[in-house]
């Protein structure tokens, strides 16, 4: 493909813009998801109010990025998507269940007050397992998959294993830290104590789970090993851990210091970190230890079809994206949109 | 998984899908109607200044919100069923249709999510003017939603503009012949018209319901005439539409309007019309036929004496199931009938000035009130069931699509769907039932109420609450 004059490789950019909207997705729906398992620890009425309404009108779009990321994988590397989602049943279709009645949650909860403790615990719950379940589909996907032909040749327990929930429980707190550094930002008095509080036991955890699924990672595949630490590579690759230890330090230290944004934005730099190291872990497989993006890789003509598209249409959605944000920015109350 | 032993995995995954994809379309097929109606309430509001059609907009944004919601989440599972339970078939189709479906993503779903909470929560935040195109929006984005897929479930019955590579996939050579396929234009049209058909009759049986009540109901006088205008004039478009679908159908998928009208074998000289009976496809043949001779051929060929092939010329295994494809259709162009009764019988109520109090007219609408909900679904019925035993037309069977899943597996997930949508949609249609049965009034709430957002350091924008604007009604 040499379609705009020097040579574009169509899989590489393809694999960079999957990996952007799950990043998205990670870190909008991230939050949301967050607030939900956080949900039982706040007071019923004002507290939950509050932490509810400040997700509630962006919700959808946060969750569209997950589409995307689904989509983009069927679209771009069909071949990939038709193995690993097979390879993910059941844990993809827990996240499908949870997701159903998380997102439900945000208008049964007002409609019905009189059982609006039974959709806030719908919230929780379905927010806690469609986490978990992705944290465990994230480990399934990085222990490898076994291939056979153009299909998923293991057995439908495969994804079953202690790494795997160590990575489920790993995204657990850390969606958990998101969703409370999210609500120190966006609420006041108690509620604000109470976030605070949680961010820095969930900031220990979540630092203790990334330094595990680090450390159990490279020993799960040759490749993975080769890959951090091989000579160059590793000039590059050992910033990464550097940087996490930095982002830690300057995260705990900027909670105590009362600050209100900052915590938020060190969390995100922390899972910005874990994905970059995620993705020197596996690139350029798209299933990994199994299938490069390039054998994956739809025709051309597909892939190029799309780029149009996105390069077009993912810009003009960040911008209003953006605007839906800053119509809802500032602290929320508990009488909220509703 | 006793229940379950004796099915294969393959009709486990058949009777997911359709189980999953019956739950989504009924909630689009509400929402993309009742986005429009929204939008040209908000209009008659900025245009008008009545405090009535804000007040409506007000009552059916609370309903559109609970529709809407389920819409997204069943949505959200539909997008992954394909990998899921059809991962053959998305290996093979996925250059062709996984690109139309990228599309919808980047140009439907962004802009209804984007958009939609500053539709439902904005109106005292960006003024009426930005909240209009957020409305707006949110509309077009229900229509793009149901471009892009209805592209790519009409290639699904009528490929073209591909070839096939060595690993067997389907490969894109002409976007647009792929994007514009033979049925695509009829389904988009014929699909669009129904939805607005259902939201007509929804609006108009609540509409009815509360005039029965209070007969003196301002908002639902407004509504009941908005939905019965609608009725009329959408009723017989889609009957034209339908019937246009029709012909196109015959021309590209043949076996199924064999297995619509019940032809088992082939009529040389005019095809009869069989209006009931019982299809055995065993015997070949539909027992106890009421007919009116001739009346097939008039209609798909304008020709009363056109020759019609049957069943028997196309081989067994490529058979649709014939009984559930000729009682689906029935369904729908029966009801497709009805509406166009209750259409004109508005139509007349309205010239003779018994429009708000003809209760038999009222009760009509009422009973009719979920009439286009039956009808998407057993058109839906009708256009799936009649593509077996392919996936994509000709080309793809269904049998060689399906993942390669152990039955208890999909059992399993199966039951869940089932016991989960359920107990949520149930409890999400007795919500939207809930706030159909309090009447519209004046000063109808909002979903927002109050102003608690304060921004860090900046004073809020004076407070546009346009009820106290405008002057009562
Ligand atoms: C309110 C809903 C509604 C109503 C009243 C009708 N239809 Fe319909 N019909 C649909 C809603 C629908 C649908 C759900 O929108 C389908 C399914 C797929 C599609 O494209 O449209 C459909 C499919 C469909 C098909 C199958 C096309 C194919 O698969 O190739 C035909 C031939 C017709 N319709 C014909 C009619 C006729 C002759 C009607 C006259 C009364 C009619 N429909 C009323
Ligand atoms: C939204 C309304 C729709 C309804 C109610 C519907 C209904 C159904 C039904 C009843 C079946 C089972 C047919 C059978 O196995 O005998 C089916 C199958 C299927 N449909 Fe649809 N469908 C809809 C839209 C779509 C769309 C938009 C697509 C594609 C994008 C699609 C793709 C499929 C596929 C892949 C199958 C599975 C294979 C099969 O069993 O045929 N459907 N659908
Ligand atoms: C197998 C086929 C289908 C898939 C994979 C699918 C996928 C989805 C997804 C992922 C969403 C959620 C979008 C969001 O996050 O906002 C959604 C919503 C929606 N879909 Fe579908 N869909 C299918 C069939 C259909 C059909 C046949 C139509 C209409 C003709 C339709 C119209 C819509 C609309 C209008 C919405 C917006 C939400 C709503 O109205 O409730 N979809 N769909």
């Amino acid at each position: 493909m040499t379609a705009m004059g020097y040579a574009l490789d169509l899989p590489t950019v393809w694999a960079l813009v999957i990996a952007f909207a799950v990043f998205a997705y990670v870190v909008m729906d991230g939050f949301d998801l967050g607030i939900g398992i956080l949900f039982p620890s706040l007071k019923p009425g004002e507290e939950r109010d509050a932490a509810m309404n400040s997700v509630a009108p962006v919700w959808d779009g946060n969750e569209t990025w997950l589409v995307l990321g689904g989509g983009g994988l069927f679209a771009a590397f069909p071949l990939a998507y038709a193995i690993v989602m097979p390879a993910l049943y059941a844990p993809i279709v827990a996240m499908l269940l949870g997701l159903v009645f998380r997102g439900v949650a945000f208008e049964f909860r007002w409609r019905d007050p009189g059982h609006r403790p039974f959709w806030d615990i719908a919230f929780c719950a379905g927010s806690l397992v469609a986490t978990f379940a992705q944290g465990v589909a994230l480990g399934a996907l990085l222990q490898g998959i076994p291939v056979a032909g153009r299909a998923y040749g293991g057995g439908w327990f495969d994804w079953l294993t202690p790494f795997s929930l160590l990575s489920g429980l790993g995204l657990t707190t850390g969606y958990a830290l998101l969703g409370a550094t999210w609500l120190v930002m966006k609420t006041e008095g108690s509620a604000q104590a109470h976030a605070r509080r949680m961010a820095k036991h969930l900031g220990r955890a979540t630092v203790a789970a990334i330094a595990l699924v680090s450390a159990a990672t490279p020993f799960l595949d040759g490749a993975y090993a080769a890959r951090w630490f091989a000579f160059p590579n590793v000039l590059l690759t050992a910033q990464v851990p550097l940087l996490v230890t930095i982002g830690s330090v300057l995260f705990f230290s900027s909670l105590a210091a009362g600050a209100e944004r900052r915590p938020f934005l060190l969390a995100l730099a922390l899972f910005g970190l874990s994905f970059v190291g995620l993705g020197i872990s596996i690139f350029p497989d798209v299933v990994p230890g199994a299938m490069t993006i390039w054998q994956a890789a739809a025709p051309p003509a597909s892939q190029l079809f799309m780029l149009v598209g996105a390069a077009v249409l993912i810009p003009v959605i960040l911008a209003y994206t953006a605007y839906a944000y800053w119509v809802f920015r500032g602290k929320v109350g508990a009488e909220g949109y509703h | 998984m006793s229940l379950f032993s004796g099915l294969d995995a393959l009709l486990l995954a058949r009777a997911q899908f359709a189980f999953t994809i019956s739950f989504h379309i009924v909630f689009p097929a509400f929402s993309i109607g009742l986005a429009s109606f929204l939008a040209v309430l908000e209009a008659l509001w900025l245009k008008t200044g009545r405090e009535l059609y804000l007040n409506l907009f007000r009552y059916w944004t609370k309903i559109f919100a609970v529709a809407f919601a389920m819409g997204v989440v069943s949505g959200i599972v539909m997008s992954y069923q394909f990998g899921t339970n059809w991962s053959v078939f998305s290996d093979k189709a996925g250059p062709v249709i996984g690109p139309l479906m990228a599309y919808e993503v980047l140009s439907a779903f962004f802009l209804e999510a984007g958009f939609l909470g500053v539709m439902l929560f904005g109106l005292n935040k960006v003024g009426p003017r930005l909240h209009f195109l957020a409305t707006l929006m949110v509309a077009l984005g229900t229509f793009f939603s149901a471009f892009w897929i209805l592209s790519v479930n009409s290639w699904m019955q009528t490929p073209q503009g591909h070839s096939v590579n060595a690993a067997g996939q389907f490969v894109p050579e002409d976007w647009w012949a792929i994007v514009f396929n033979p049925s695509f234009p009829y389904r988009l049209v014929h699909m669009l018209l129904a939805a607005y058909l259902t939201t007509a009759l929804v609006v108009g049986a609540v509409g009815a319901w509360h005039l029965l009540r209070e007969n003196g109901n301002k908002g639902a006088r407004k509504m009941f005439g908005m939905a019965l205008g609608m009725l009329a004039v959408v009723a017989p478009l889609q009957i034209l539409a339908g019937d246009a679908h029709g012909l196109n159908t015959l021309e590209h998928q043949p076996a199924k309007v064999m297995a619509m009208e019940g032809h088992f074998r082939s009529h040389p000289d005019g095809a009869p019309l069989i209006l009931f009976g019982l299809p055995d496809p065993a015997a070949g043949e539909v027992r106890h036929a009421i007919e009116i001779p001739k009346l097939s051929s008039l209609i798909l060929k304008h020709d009363p004496n056109a020759p019609l092939a049957g069943l028997e010329t196309v081989p067994r295994e490529n058979w649709p199931p014939v009984p559930v494809v000729f009682w689906s259709f029935r369904v729908m162009v029966g009801l497709g009938m009805l509406m166009l009764g209750l259409g004109l019988f508005g139509l007349v109520a309205r010239w003779r000035g018994t429009l708000y109090t003809s209760k038999a007219l009222h009760r009509f609408a009422l009973a009719m009130g979920p009439a286009g909900f039956v009808a998407v679904l057993a058109g839906w019925v009708t256009t799936e069931v009649g593509r077996q035993p392919f996936t994509v037309y000709g080309l793809l069977r269904t049998a060689d699509s399906a993942s390669p899943l152990a039955a208890p597996a999909v059992a399993a997930s199966l039951l869940a769907f089932v016991l989960v949508y359920f107990a949520v949609f149930g409890a999400g249609v007795l919500y939207i039932l809930k706030l159909m049965g309090h009447a519209p009034h004046r000063g109808e709430p909002d979903l927002e109420i109050g102003l608690p957002i304060r921004t860090a350091g900046v004073t809020p924008a004076p407070a546009i609450d346009p009820a106290r604007m405008q002057p009562a009604e």
